[in-house]
């Protein structure tokens, strides 16, 4: 029983649960679409989140890497004529290689230089995608072949949605193992950390690396499900949009970074009806949420329940 | 000096001393608070468009353009009375988003009052370019070069001679012991968004007759006045127009003479050049992180 309380095992099953009794709920094919959307934005997110909320470095240009996936894989399959998977898999690969090389040079910077480097990283590679119309359709974007084996909009509900599953408990093993103490003790006090003979450059190095392949696999997958790509996928919007999804949720919190995607993707949908004011409203919700909750809802919702417990 | 060398001198300086106004905006929010306002930028299209609009009332172009900047300097000391104190001790990440929480805020409100179109301010005095070594100059960049080094004269004089300037020199160099002091330091704070403010406004009234501005204007000219403030060493105010001054000029020379289609990656790639060989900026203070 106790072991069901912990947040590893029993929020995994709740989240199995909620993903297994959802789509009873969903009535139509556009709801259906959010709920992947939000599976999709969900993976990134947790993946962001080991970088942002364990690792205490931030990215301002994490849409970048689901745009190296999404273009990687569209060029390569489309263009080139390979296999999706294959194509996914070289994506992957080749953002990986990319985020590796450049991790070294822009971790050694720290704060607000940071978020200036990966920043200028993400718009470089959104202007290449956007200016190289020859390969990638430029500003109008490309039609992309979905994956042949599944076609149906229910089955790809179930694939991400594992999939979805599968990244959280990875994150959650990963966060406690002694990678995961090695990334906290980063984030708690680097000089701390490597006085005690945790190689930081390492571990950073690492876990940049892991969020940009996160992000660059959800890209392909991505456009195989939507059979369509634009450079807005690699914007710095996109990028922006990411980073409040986890902080939203919660900051260190792989609950929070689902919950975080979970409400910022079905939020503007609900806000339609608002029309021209639709962003106005968004950013004030955004703007209070940050005022009045900084550590992020899922923290400050379990701190209030513990507080709960004691008493 | 070739006539087009010239001419990419002139148009990069023109841009570059608006990037400097923007970065110098930019810093004096970072030295005051340690907050990066992304909503800087919108500061810069309130700017513009609250000049297009109050000459629409038909007011005379004087008083459009004061009213503009009153408009923007009450959003500033709003931003910080209304989101950034009640924040205070959030982390960098949250007041970050804040920011950008307020920069959705304000582009919001520029869709939903004055429309998606672009708009123009008219030049300040007209727009027959002026013919210099084969080169042609606009009145209008003349405006934005002279009023630019007037403001830095002023902020200069402000933050050298006046109590208040000096009150926000104590406080960005150290909040606790500048409050014991008796400095009020949330009214330094108060004022320095207002300032900053009014900064960005004036670079957007400046530029908008040569850019024409719309409510999206102010994302480009944000971050590339973020990448000044950086270039030149953040919170070093010299710095940032130095830095505007260099990507402007980077700008306007890449784009003339080697790629004219990346002519807005340029100053992104000339900013992740410097991090990465000079990581605290060209002139910024190579400072030793205290544990």
């Amino acid at each position: 029983m106790e072991k069901l309380k912990s947040p590893r095992t029993g929020g995994i099953l709740v989240l199995c649960a909620i993903i297994a009794i959802l789509p009873a709920f969903l009535s139509n094919a556009f709801q259906m679409e959010i709920a992947i959307l939000i599976f999709f934005n969900a993976i990134v997110c947790i993946g962001l989140n080991l970088l942002i909320g364990y690792g205490g470095q931030i990215s301002l240009g994490h849409g970048a890497f689901v745009g190296l996936g999404a273009y990687g894989s569209a060029i390569l399959s489309m263009g080139q004529g390979w296999d999706p998977l294959l194509a996914m898999v070289i994506a992957a690969i080749f953002t990986g290689v990319l985020a590796f090389v450049i991790a070294r040079p822009i971790l050694k910077l720290k704060g607000h230089y940071l978020a200036m480097a990966t920043l200028g990283m993400g718009i470089i590679i959104s202007i290449v995608i956007n200016t190289e119309d020859q390969f990638t359709g430029g500003p109008d974007g490309m039609y992309v072949d979905g994956l042949s084996f599944v076609t149906k909009q229910i089955h790809w509900y179930w694939i991400i949605g594992a999939l979805l599953i599968f990244s959280v408990w990875a994150s959650l093993n990963l966060i406690h193992s002694p990678i995961g103490r090695a990334l906290r003790a980063v984030h708690g006090s680097e000089v701390a950390a490597e006085v005690v003979g945790v190689d930081t450059t390492r571990f950073k190095v690492m876990i940049f690396v892991v969020s940009a392949v996160f992000a660059s696999v959800v890209g392909s997958l991505g456009v195989y499900y939507s059979n369509f790509v634009t450079p807005d996928i690699a914007g710095f919007f996109h990028s922006i949009e990411l980073v409040v999804m986890v902080v939203f949720g919660g900051m260190a919190s792989t609950f929070g970074a689902v919950v975080g995607a979970a409400i910022l993707t079905t939020l503007p949908q609900f806000l339609t009806f608002l029309h021209d004011y639709e962003h106005l409203v968004f950013g004030l919700i955004l703007m209070l949420t940050m005022i009045y909750l900084p550590k992020g809802l899922v923290p400050t919702i379990t701190a209030f329940f513990k507080k709960g417990d004691k008493s | 000096m070739s006539a087009e060398f010239l001419q990419f001198l002139f148009s990069g300086v023109t841009l570059g001393a608006t990037y400097g106004l923007v970065g110098l905006g930019f810093s004096i929010i970072y030295n005051a608070s340690n907050v990066i306002n992304f909503a800087q930028g919108e500061f810069v299209m309130m700017g513009g468009m609250g000049t297009v609009f109050f000459l629409g009332l038909g007011l005379p172009m004087p008083v459009a353009i004061l009213a503009a900047i009153a408009l923007t300097t009450l959003f500033g000391f709003g931003l910080e009375r209304f989101a950034i104190a009640p924040a205070r001790g959030a982390n960098v990440v949250t007041l970050i988003i804040i920011t950008i929480g307020a920069s959705i805020v304000m582009r919001g409100l520029a869709q939903v009052v004055w429309g998606k179109e672009f708009h123009a301010v008219p030049p300040f005095s007209g727009d027959e370019p002026i013919t210099i070594a084969g080169a042609t100059i606009l009145p209008q960049s003349l405006w934005v070069l002279g009023i630019t080094v007037l403001l830095v004269i002023a902020l200069r004089f402000f933050f050298e001679k006046t109590i208040m300037g000096k009150a926000i020199i104590a406080t960005s160099l150290n909040r606790d012991a500048a409050m014991l002091m008796g400095i009020n330091v949330r009214f330094v704070l108060f004022i320095s968004f207002g300032l900053s403010a009014a900064l960005g406004a004036i670079a957007g009234i400046l530029v908008s007759p040569i850019t024409l501005t719309n409510f999206e204007a102010g994302i480009m000219l944000g971050l590339k006045g973020f990448c000044a403030a950086i270039l030149g060493g953040l919170g070093n105010g010299m710095g940032a127009v130095a830095g505007g001054l260099i990507v402007g000029i980077a700008e306007a020379m890449g784009a003339g003479y080697l790629i004219s289609e990346y002519k807005d990656a340029i100053a992104f790639v000339l900013i992740l050049l410097v991090l990465f060989f000079k990581p605290s900026g060209l002139f910024g203070k190579t400072g030793t992180e205290r544990v």
